[in-house]
């Protein structure tokens, strides 16, 4: 069926129903591509998205959570607003995973769900759920509609709020009546809310008083964040660390940004992070922190957490200053702004002695560790060597999305990525689960980049019905399954913190490869070292979805690792 | 900053929508804050709510709890002061039976000498107001009490600031922003 498409939307009033200006509203904000799941309350928009095929491209999960992540995964691979749809009740609360996971980690979405009619609310009608109470506390702004004339207002400001500021995600609840209703549709874009400031003006004096404290600095140090890719501050950042030559490490959600052989990146921060910059965040005299929030997971125990250094804190969100460290020096405003802007004021520096410093630790730590994780002697395959391997073949071109656990602290820490926005995954709310509708989303959104999933064994059978969409649309996925039989990173810590005493954390698995055959997905499962590459190989080569299955060694650890609690100083290597 | 508990009248400016209520209560909630008292209604200012709201709290949670609130989309602007920095007031309501204004000359007394004053008598029952801080209320209360109250309610604590509250040359710029944005498109 041949649909309308409307040129200058602000500038036409058209009659049409709620539902169908719901389409309009979405193409009018670039959101061609979404993710969702149909049912009762959201039928009447389903109508209309089958009307409107021809211009907007709806993906079916087989959960609500996957269209979540996968909203998750194709905002973080493109920058764009994701969007995913469900109806009310089951429907609706099944997006609150995703949607925490969202708020936690910065991502732009809008979730549209479906509410029984007006008349109905309140009355515990069928599949009624109070989604705007439910969701409150974990989206940056909600808004339920009665009335089909609310629809262009509040979507425009939906999409400016998820996308503006600090991202996040925004869930719009709309009554069935809402979406028969028919009005006369226009559509003008949100650019300013009263109430909400989005980005601080920038504040001379801060920048002044930043750029010295740099300057006069013997042993900076930087730690930047997801803040950067969020900020499109790449190269104002990689600009910013070339002539400052401070060393700068990454959180799990900062990587990317610059290159991982950067010759200044020094690696990550945090519990499972790189000795070097862990032990020298308590010797640094500045610590440079940029588009980052001191999560605890990157500072350990906040009483002996660089204590002796000058913080400087470059930040976007007003709230996170001073939440968890004190900033001696406050930088508000958006990343790329400020640091294009203190480009000037810094002088050109070589903090040779001092980097070295973070290069022996590196030694130290290859030694111990890395050697061990990438080139194993043993004769059990290590997560680390495919990793490694990963890397060789697809040239640190891949975006790599992880789930949570082991296999992803060893997979960011090994990954070497050449581009920005290459690095998905659940950082601070940690979804098991997160990582295989978050890849099928990033493929959609950059389908000329190789996407590869990298998962336990535990997460992928969070959301392996998602292998469902792979099946129907063709994503080529690429899912590697790091398989230890058990529940690893909890494992760890039992072995650690509870002398062994593995409660629940072994698992009896299933045939994976058989699973993802029934799904027409080429599977292969190595079980030793000699067929690891030639598979690896055979899986990159492939131009459709591919299923690999490695067993690893079971009872592998993870180092270095601070233990909960403890200083970032005291980072265990064994 | 100070780790004391302290009594914080915090006031927040901000539209008046559905739901907000409920975001700026889960602010607290998460982090096991009891709202000792809560009121809201329009302010000095055209379109524009304002919540007041007493916490009793440390200051480093109260800056920290005012950024959470000033994140959120709809809150315009949020303070907090301490009760030196705040003239402020509750009204309380008592229902008594109206036999007793006649039996108990006492109860004459305390009205007189509280300024507290009578809102309503009939046959059964006589309403007394009283408004004024929360230790003038108690010692009404009090003073009532052995006589038997058949209803008693507070309100919330409505405060205004000593100082100059910085919001109207606030929103005034929002307003020229507004204006100038405008006048560009």
């Amino acid at each position: 069926m041949e649909t309308k498409t409307i040129q200058n939307p602000a500038k036409t009033t058209i009659t049409m129903s709620g539902s169908e200006a719901l389409i309009h509203c979405l193409l009018a904000e670039g959101a061609d591509l979404i993710y969702g799941y149909p049912g009762g309350a959201i039928m009447p928009f389903y109508d209309q998205l089958h009307i409107h095929q021809d211009k907007i491209h709806h993906v079916l999960t087989r959960h609500e959570q996957g269209a979540t992540h996968a909203a998750q995964g194709f905002a973080r691979a493109t920058g764009k607003v994701g969007v995913a749809i469900a109806t009310s009740g089951p429907g609706a609360t099944n997006l609150i995973t995703g949607i925490a996971d969202a708020q936690i980690d910065s991502t732009p979405m809008v979730c549209i769900t479906g509410q029984v009619g007006s008349h109905l609310l309140g009355s515990d009608a069928f599949q009624e759920t109070d989604i705007i109470g439910i969701s409150t506390p974990v989206t940056k702004w909600n808004h339920q509609i009665t009335s089909a004339k609310e629809i262009p207002e509040v979507l425009a400001k939906a999409f400016y709020i998820a996308r503006s500021g600090r991202p996040g995600p925004v869930l719009i609840d709309i009554t069935k009546d809402a979406q028969f209703e028919e009005f006369e549709f226009s559509y003008e874009k949100c650019e300013h809310i009263r109430s909400y400031v989005p980005v601080t003006e920038v504040k001379e004096e801060q920048l002044q008083a930043a750029a010295q404290a740099i300057d006069s600095a013997k042993q900076p140090m930087i730690v930047w964040g997801q803040g950067v890719i969020l900020g499109e501050a790449e190269e104002a950042f990689k600009a910013f660390v070339e002539k400052s030559g401070i060393p700068a490490a990454w959180t799990i959600l900062g990587v990317s940004a610059i290159p991982t052989d950067h010759p200044l990146n020094v690696g990550m921060v945090g519990m499972h992070g790189n000795y070097g910059p862990n032990v020298l965040t308590n010797q640094c005299d500045v610590l440079i922190a940029i588009g980052m929030r001191f999560d605890d997971r990157v500072t350990g125990n906040l009483e002996s957490y660089a204590k002796q250094a000058k913080v400087i804190h470059f930040e976007i969100d007003p709230a996170e200053v001073n939440k968890n460290v004190k900033a001696d020096i406050p930088v508000l405003g958006n990343s790329k702004e400020t640091l294009e802007r203190i480009l000037p004021l810094i002088e050109r520096k070589e903090h040779t002695a001092w980097h070295q410093n973070f290069k022996d630790h590196y030694n130290i730590e290859f030694d111990k560790v890395i050697k061990n994780d990438i080139h194993p002697t043993k004769e059990g395959l290590t997560m680390g060597e495919v990793i490694e391997l990963i890397n060789t073949k697809t040239n640190g071109d891949a975006i790599i999305v992880t789930d949570v656990g082991q296999h992803q602290m060893v997979g960011i820490r090994y990954a070497n990525f050449k581009k920005s926005k290459s690095n998905i995954t659940s950082g601070g709310l940690g979804t098991m689960g997160f990582a295989l509708p978050a890849a099928i989303g990033a493929k959609m959104g950059a389908p000329d980049r190789e996407v590869v999933a990298i998962i336990g064994d535990g997460g992928y059978q969070m959301t392996i019905q998602e292998l469902g969409t792979i099946f129907q649309t063709g994503a080529a996925v690429k899912i590697v399954v790091l398989n230890n039989e058990f529940l690893g990173m909890v494992r760890q810590w039992q072995q650690l913190f509870f002398d062994k005493r593995y409660a629940s954390t072994e698992m009896k698995n299933p045939n994976f490869c058989k699973i993802a055959e029934a799904y027409d997905i080429e599977a292969q499962k190595v079980t030793d070292r000699s067929t690891l590459e030639d598979a690896i190989t055979r899986m990159i080569a492939s131009k459709n979805s591919f299923f690999l299955e490695v067993m690893v060694e079971k009872e592998d650890n993870v180092f270095p690792m601070i233990p909960t609690g403890a200083s970032v100083s005291d980072i265990r290597l064994a | 900053m100070s780790e004391q508990i302290t009594t914080y009248t915090v006031t927040i400016y901000s539209e008046n929508n559905i739901g907000l209520l409920n975001r700026i209560s889960a602010i607290f909630q998460r982090r096991k804050i009891n709202i000792e008292s809560l009121s809201a209604s329009e302010s000095e200012i055209d379109d524009v709510f304002k919540f007041t709201l007493v916490v009793n709290i440390t200051e480093h949670q109260m800056e920290k709890i005012k950024g959470q609130i000033e994140r959120q989309v709809e809150v315009i602007k949020a303070f907090y002061h301490t009760d030196e920095e705040t003239i402020f007031t509750e009204s309380a309501l008592f229902k008594i039976n109206s036999a007793l204004l006649f039996e108990e000359p006492q109860i004459q007394n305390i009205i007189k000498e509280s300024h507290a004053r009578i809102v309503t008598v009939n046959r059964d029952f006589f309403v007394i107001e009283k408004s004024g801080r929360r230790s003038e209320i108690d010692l009404v209360h009090r003073e009532l009490k052995p006589f038997g109250i058949m209803q008693f309610t507070r309100s919330g604590r409505i405060a205004v600031t000593k100082t100059e509250m910085p919001i109207s040359s606030l929103l005034q710029q929002i307003r020229n922003e507004q204006e100038a944005a405008f006048a560009k498109a």
